[in-house]
């Protein structure tokens, strides 16, 4: 490449402004909280994910199952951020939002969908139990393994559930995380 | 049937990655005053039209092809008579304008006819090759390929540069 293309390749101009938006199919943030960096999205209204997932990784589920029209827009969310907040203040005990469980498997959203039914707050549940309530008494482990996919953790409280033994055995934000949601809700 | 779903990226995901490619060759492309009205709509176009994307491949030269159709669109606005190679030089006039970096060459690419400024802008300053470029303008590459020479040819009798 000779001097003038190189300079032509170079040619730019100062203070570019970024695009904006309408709102978008699925409209995500990063938000920070106690127990670390979720990312919070909704669609049509709906939480789709509240998760301690990576942002590529996330987004590219949420352009999958529900729209590839995925945008960083933190005004859509705000209020979920701020049941989140008011949540892990102590100062929440139930969500008032309605979730979509569009990044769940059936079985998955057959564990999920009533998991605030069959929790509550400040209280413990079992696997063995809630695979009972959901009349698959055989199920526990895969009921375990199906809340360690909830896409819209502490909104859909699967952090409730606890193994027999009463060891909290595993959480996708960590079991540092589980343990701070579970004594937030012993104390609050 | 419903034809098989093709696997798009998230759409901020373009956006992170080619906001400053279209924003810049907007700006070349229709100049200062009209540039970042240009890129914006071009966004507008791709927003509206992305899930119904038949491939994810070449995501890139398709925004860029959007900016480009974008910029003829709001110079044929502007000048309804005149046929494309004849059309004036695009207003350069903005705010800021001589403060940007290389401003002979600015002025340079700007006076070019517009067919010239579109292929050389998209060549160099969207990194398209030839086939990107002779989309982008509805043409052949081997148009594409004189529309750049003759640019290249222009540029370097007024700035003076012997290469």
């Amino acid at each position: 490449m000779n001097d003038l293309e190189s300079r032509l390749s170079r040619l730019t101009a100062p203070d570019l402004k970024p695009p904006v938006f309408p709102t978008a199919d699925v409209a995500y943030t990063l938000h920070d909280t106690p127990i670390g960096t979720m990312l919070l999205a909704v669609a049509n209204g709906r939480v789709v994910a509240s998760s301690f997932g990576d942002e590529e990784t996330m987004t590219n589920r949420l352009a999958k199952a529900v729209s590839p029209r995925v945008l960083r827009q933190p005004r859509p969310l705000d209020d979920v951020r701020r049941q989140l907040d008011e949540y892990l203040a102590g100062r929440r005990h139930e969500f008032e939002l309605d979730v979509d469980l569009a990044l769940a498997t059936p079985f998955q959203r057959l564990v999920l969908s009533d998991l605030p039914a069959h929790t509550s707050y400040g209280r413990t549940t079992t696997y063995g139990r809630l695979a009972g309530e959901i009349h698959k008494p055989k199920a526990a482990r895969a009921v375990g393994t199906a809340l360690g996919a909830n896409p819209v953790c502490v909104v859909l409280p699967c952090h409730r559930v606890i193994g027999s033994s009463g060891a909290l055995t595993g959480y996708a934000g960590g079991l540092d995380a589980k343990r701070f949601l579970l004594n937030l809700e012993s104390k609050s | 049937m419903a034809p098989e779903k093709v696997s798009l990226p998230p759409f901020q995901a373009l956006v992170d990655a080619h906001w400053r490619d279209v924003a810049r060759l907007a700006r070349a492309l229709a100049g200062p005053v009209d540039g970042d009205d240009v890129a914006q709509r071009a966004w507008e176009k791709a927003f509206a039209a992305y899930p119904g994307l038949a491939s994810a491949k070449n995501l890139r030269s398709w925004l860029l092809t959007i900016t480009a159709r974008c910029a003829t669109d709001v110079h044929r606005a502007r000048r309804p008579q005149s046929p494309l190679d004849e059309a004036p030089p695009i207003a350069v006039d903005g705010p800021d304008a001589a403060n940007w970096p290389d401003p002979d060459l600015w002025q340079a690419v700007n006076e070019l006819p517009e067919r010239q400024r579109f292929a050389i802008t998209l060549k160099y300053v969207g990194d398209l090759d030839h086939h990107g470029v002779a989309a982008a303008l509805d043409t052949t590459p081997a148009a594409s390929r004189r529309l750049v020479s003759d640019a290249l040819a222009t540029l370097r009798t007024k700035l003076g540069v012997h290469l």
